[in-house]
């Protein structure tokens, strides 16, 4: 799950990293107010997870009550690359001496957490790497022993911070490090770390993205929204406990196996075809969960025609076939189906969907012919073959 | 022989008493396997269909000597029963539980490294089929039968796609592992090529991967110094998006890294050929076996 800036800062506060004071605001009087709580100068911030935001004019400051206000109206309801920006950050303009960076990433390779600073911070860091990878000091840690001191000192002094903040800057890397440890992030990163004309370091921004499985440990975080991203298929799929991502196609896809269903997905878009989603109905699906699925797929208006593809494992193919009947009863879709159902009872689900002689359904032997098939059938009337 | 898990495997099951993990249990030992004994706190003294229960590993390994653990307790008790089996000298443990949390898989991962001697397949996997001698997991044994290839897979339903291709232009397995789709894999698609190269039976390899991490690029450079057999690859999720989790919480293409072209581009830079489907997978293995 990644945060929105604020949603981040306040973590970070949470495990004592210095953030600049701020307000959330949704409407533009709520802006002002905000901005009147900090005071001036303030920056108004558009909170969305995409980087680059400020270049896109959804970061400005504000010198008093009227700029606020003309800023925050500008910003919200904005669209930046895609996401409408429907939350903005008030915070006090911070003083900045020098930009540094630092983040920590889950490196799943070397199966350690992978802390990095830089002196070169309010640039993209992925072009600091490719162009001064020297400029980046890293340092794997422990996660039985955990962040020590000497590891901030290692890289503060690596990373060739000023002298006199080597040591606020390794007592910042120790608090990340406990972020990220008691939060179980994926990934914290400050950029910039910012070092104040009076010495001191502050986060000016925060990226954090949180592992899922473990959001049952942290209830409050699993409360966190992010309205600018919400999707409404993604979130009926998920009041219905489905694994669902939303695509740009036309082509609704149902599988069994996260997998299988992305193997779906590219033997449908190698047939010229266009997924309008990822579902996996998830091992042991029953009829419920099929119907259920069905529902959230056709309640994308892109979508043309449906492809089921099942291999059963402990998922069954007649629970398969019968949940489809049923929603067939329920939702009447007015799109085609095709529908590949093998292993586990798939003979059976295929003699069920036979007899029920569902009006514009399919069956397909394979994959690939499952795939062209619905490929063909999501083609407008008068570029069918 | 085969690799993982064969007739010598005792097992042992972490959370046999729940309905999944009677249900599998059962499945595994109608199959052949020798299911020794089960592990559930506070049920000890119980049996299931004959199959003794006991409340630590300690106990079953002592009284059933098991050498083989499969996990199929909840997320929030998976890594502490992985950490036990371990404790309880168990070198082979099977974690088929979804949902574990990453930073428990980091730790988990770390102390096993650390103690040596213990192989962690999983978690959030199927499990391991070696046709005709022993299933250990989810994995339906009735699509595959005792052969030549050996499979090794991030994904379940995947495998039995890739499988059933095989099967159906007569090819059999040496064994079936599914290493697991979670970000923390206890073994690598290098550890389990390594062993299916070792593996006299095994004469060609399949190996399915998809987004995320960097295993297979790993497995391509391992492959290219170490690996004598053929290998056929097959990767999933060409078209998935960045930044979107892909069902499996390994399966994310963060930035440019990670994704399915990166990773078919250093199989195939390494000599391992890659079919674009599991069809074309199944065409390339025949080709190269000669069927």
């Amino acid at each position: 799950m990644d945060l929105l800036e604020y949603q981040g800062k306040e973590l970070l506060a949470r495990h004592g990293i210095p953030v600049p004071l701020g307000r959330v605001a949704r409407t533009s009087d709520e802006a002002v107010l905000a901005a009147r709580e900090i005071g001036f100068p303030c920056a108004v911030k558009a909170q969305v997870q995409i980087g680059g935001r400020g270049k896109l004019g959804g970061i400005k400051i504000a010198a008093d009550e009227s700029q606020a206000q003309e800023h925050a109206e500008a910003i919200l309801g904005m669209d930046i690359k895609g996401l409408t920006v429907h939350e903005v950050w008030i915070e006090g303009a911070s003083e900045i001496a020098s930009e540094y960076y630092a983040s920590i990433v889950f490196d799943r390779s070397a199966k350690a957490p992978l802390v990095m600073l830089s002196t070169r911070g309010g640039m993209d860091i992925e072009e600091v790497a490719g162009q001064t990878p020297e400029a980046i000091a890293t340092l794997h840690v422990d996660p039985l022993l955990g962040f020590q001191p000497f590891h901030g000192r290692r890289l503060a002094y690596e990373a060739g911070v000023d002298a006199d903040v080597v040591r606020p800057v390794g007592a910042f890397l120790a608090a990340l490090y406990a972020t990220f440890a008691a939060e179980e992030a994926m990934l914290v990163e400050v950029n910039p770390l910012v070092v104040t004309p009076e010495r001191t370091v502050v986060a000016l921004d925060a990226k954090v993205t949180l592992d899922d499985n473990s959001l049952y440990r942290h209830p409050e975080n699993g409360e966190l929204r992010d309205l600018s991203a919400e999707d409404p298929q993604e979130r009926m799929a998920k009041e219905r406990h489905l694994t669902y991502v939303k695509l740009d196609g036309d082509i609704g896809i149902l599988g069994n196996g996260a997998g299988l269903v992305m193997s779906t997905l590219d033997v449908v878009a190698q047939h010229g075809g266009a997924p309008a989603n990822f579902l996996d109905a998830g091992g042991g699906a029953k009829a419920e969960a099929i119907t259920a699925a069905v529902e959230v797929i056709l309640s994308d208006p892109k979508v043309k025609a449906v492809l089921f593809n099942i291999f059963g494992g402990i998922t069954r193919g007649d629970e398969v076939a019968r949940g489809l009947i049923e929603a067939f009863e329920q939702i009447k879709p007015t799109v085609p189906f095709v529908v590949r159902l093998d292993g586990t009872n798939g003979a059976l689900g295929r003699e069920l969907l036979e007899a029920a002689k569902l009006p514009n359904v399919y069956a397909a032997a394979t994959m690939d012919e499952a795939a062209a098939r619905v490929v063909e059938l999501a083609r407008p009337e008068g570029h069918r073959q | 022989m085969s690799v993982v898990v064969d007739r010598d495997t005792r097992l042992c099951v972490s959370g046999i008493t729940g309905r999944e993990g009677t249900f599998h249990t059962l499945n595994n030992r109608r199959y052949g396997t020798n299911v020794v004994s089960g592990v559930t706190p506070g049920k000890g003294g119980q049996d299931v269909e004959g199959i003794p229960v006991f409340d630590t590993f300690h106990e079953a390994v002592a009284q059933s000597g098991a050498n083989t653990a499969m996990i199929f307790v909840p997320p929030p008790f998976a890594a502490d029963s992985i950490l036990e089996a371990a404790d309880a000298g168990i070198a082979t443990i099977i974690a088929i539980t979804e949902g574990i949390p990453a930073h428990d898989e980091l730790r988990v991962y770390t102390q096993l490294h650390r103690q040596g001697g213990v192989r962690l397949i999983g978690p959030n996997c199927p499990g391991v089929l070696s046709p005709g001698k022993a299933n250990v997991g989810i994995i339906p044994a009735d699509f595959f039968r005792e052969g030549n290839v050996g499979v090794v897979s991030r994904s379940g339903t995947l495998t039995y796609q890739v499988g059933n291709e095989l099967a159906q232009r007569g090819f059999g397995n040496s064994s079936i592992v599914g290493i697991g789709g979670d970000p923390v894999p206890g073994s690598s698609f290098v550890d389990i090529i390594a062993l299916f190269e070792a593996d006299p039976e095994t004469e060609l390899i399949v190996m399915s991967g998809e987004i995320g991490g960097q295993g297979e690029e790993e497995a391509a450079d391992y492959i290219k110094a170490n690996v004598t057999k053929p290998v056929v690859a097959y990767i999933a999720g060409f078209t998935a998006p960045p930044g979107k989790t892909m069902g499996h919480a390994g399966a994310i293409v963060s930035g440019t890294h990670g994704t399915a072209a990166a990773k078919a581009e250093a199989l195939e830079a390494n000599g391992v050929r890659v079919g674009k489907t599991p069809t074309e997978v199944a065409d390339i293995v025949a080709a190269l076996l000669g069927a």
